[in-house]
């Protein structure tokens, strides 16, 4: 399992220092079209072939790998962060302040995942700059998915708001939010991070399953869902298996997450 | 317990009227819902262009278009489909059977191929089993629902099997956990030593414990169905309510939205409630 894990962090690793150098590695912008090679295959010009409009996959590839790298844990700290506040909040404040939040994640929770993604996202507009739909994505992701996290976070501050040396604090006259932000809070890190952590693999998936349905990152900027939803176009996956690179790459980097989380988790 | 039931009630209605409110609320504040493509169409007259002002107009108050909405609710209108032109009732009665028969099947598949992998990891204790049980789960896990919808398309795989494996690695998971945590009783090695068989130790003392909260996972496998039904029925072409969630977003259709957003929060509550009530009477506490 620790070889398996040392794999998982080089696999992570690589990929993130390869994907952090797509302005050097990439043998084009990611949407530069080469008019004269529609629907290439792999050759020595198009290490991946290119799309019907004729961009380089490959460069499509590491630009794409860079933003759903890059912005996944940016949305995982975005929805940590609420869940910290809310769910930490409302297990330290306790009585109709729990009741509420807890209320409020049940009612994100009741609804399925991608339903909700898809209501939310749908009642935001679809035709707008590439560079807007990018940050409203992953926004998103950030915004609805801090439901989970919030009571377990809320469970861990129940816990403290009657711990020893919480009422310690309270008898030297601390109070409010400075008594959270210095005894309670640096409590629930571990769950904070594990809770971050958990998040990472959630919010790819996630941006992929949107990207597949024609609701993630806009057209022409490359992200694994709009680069997964180019196998709709394709007509046999063993004919064309260069297609599937940004599956297997999508595939390899959540795997190692899921087995990092295993790890962060325990020590959590 | 009739008292525990019926505050799981009233969560189920406070959260879908609360859930419908923000939807409304939502609606009445997207950008752009105050503007219908249909007043640029050059046939229409000025009447026609002013009824459709004033039919919008009507929507811009949200709680007043939340209220009319509850009230035509209630007498069973759930309003017009703003892009298929057509009563949502209509399209809900239409759609629903094929979720169902998709959702249902491929949940209760993955039910299946879950409690047995589950089972059989917990029982007979191999590692080399519950390591290829566990690497099977985790490498599904890491592909997207809709890649897998895409692949089944390719080879040509039934749609309520791709609910299946979607559903299936959670399942395994939360259940082997449960068996397993069941198994490391420590009176368990009592009763080993005893020579009591294995299938009494499973059925008497492993099964009782892990039942209330598995039953509890049936509940939220409800929702995790209805999710995966999104994009399997939008990839497969399989015309039920996920597709038709699909292309109300696509189309950007809000009130059809709105009401399936409550209709499924209702039902995963309902199955939430439904099974916490299984769980609370099969609670060895609660006997």
């Amino acid at each position: 399992m620790r070889t398996a894990r040392k794999i998982a962090m080089v696999v992570i690793a690589a990929t993130l220092l390869v994907c952090l150098n797509a302005g050097f590695l990439a043998p084009a912008h990611y949407a530069a079209e080469f008019r004269e090679a529609p629907n290439a295959a792999p050759s020595r010009a198009h290490w991946l072939g290119t799309d019907a409009l004729g961009r380089d996959l490959f460069s499509r590839l590491l630009y794409g790998t860079r933003i759903s790298l890059l912005l996944a844990p940016a949305a995982a700290l975005l929805s940590t962060l609420l869940a910290g506040f809310i769910g930490g909040a409302a297990g330290y404040l306790g009585g109709i302040w729990e009741r509420l939040a807890m209320a409020a994640a049940d009612l994100v929770l009741s609804l399925p995942w991608l339903f909700l993604l898809i209501t939310v996202r749908a009642l935001l507009p679809l035709d707008v700059s590439p560079l807007i739909s990018l940050a409203v994505t992953f926004a998103l992701l950030g915004g609805l998915g801090w439901a989970a996290g919030a009571r377990v976070l809320c469970a861990g501050a129940r816990g403290l708001r009657n711990a020893d040396f919480v009422l310690q604090a309270r008898i030297s006259g601390m109070h409010g939010l400075r008594l959270f932000a210095v005894h309670v809070l640096p409590n629930l890190k571990p769950v904070l991070c594990a809770q971050f952590w958990i998040s990472v693999p959630v919010f790819i998936l996630s941006e992929a399953n949107l990207g597949v349905l024609g609701l993630g990152v806009a057209e022409p900027m490359p992200s694994w869902g709009g680069l997964m939803r180019e196998l709709e176009s394709m007509w046999s996956p063993l004919h064309e298996w260069w297609k599937l690179a940004p599956l297997l790459l999508l595939v390899a980097v959540t795997g190692s997450l899921q087995l990092l989380i295993s790890r962060e988790e325990l020590t959590a | 317990m009739a008292r525990k039931i019926l505050q799981h009630a009233l969560m189920i209605v406070a959260t879908a009227l609360l859930g419908g409110l923000l939807t409304a609320a939502m609606v009445r504040f997207a950008p752009g819902s105050s503007v219908d493509e249909r007043e640029l169409d050059p046939r229409l007259s000025s009447g026609s262009r002013q009824a459709l002002r004033q039919a919008r107009a009507a929507e811009q108050n949200f709680l007043r278009f939340y209220v009319d909405y509850l009230r035509r609710a209630a007498h069973g209108d759930l309003g017009i489909s703003r892009t298929l032109n057509r009563p949502v009732r209509e399209l809900l009665a239409e759609r629903a059977p094929a979720t169902l028969r998709c959702a249902g099947l491929g949940l209760g598949i993955g039910w299946a191929g879950a409690l047995a992998l589950a089972v059989s990891a917990a029982v007979l204790r191999r590692t080399a089993y519950d390591a290829f049980a566990t690497v099977l789960a985790g490498a599904l896990l890491c592909v997207p629902a809709a890649v897998l919808a895409l692949l089944s398309v390719f080879a040509n795989g039934p749609a309520p099997l791709v609910v299946a494996v979607i559903v299936f690695p959670r399942l395994y998971r939360y259940s082997r956990n449960l068996l397993a945590a069941g198994y490391r009783q420590p009176h368990l090695i009592t009763a080993y030593a005893k020579g009591v068989s294995g299938a009494r130790i499973f059925f008497a003392h492993v099964l009782p414990l892990a039942g209330p909260q598995l039953l509890a996972l049936a509940g939220v496998s409800v929702s995790m169905a209805f999710g995966a039904a999104i994009p399997v029925e939008a990839v497969c072409g399989i015309p039920g309510i996920g597709q038709l969630a699909w292309q109300a977003a696509l189309g950007r259709d809000l009130p059809l939205l709105l009401t399936l957003t409550v209709m499924v929060a209702l039902a995963t509550l309902l199955a939430n409630l439904a099974s916490e009530a299984a769980a609370q009477m099969l609670s060895p506490k609660a006997r």
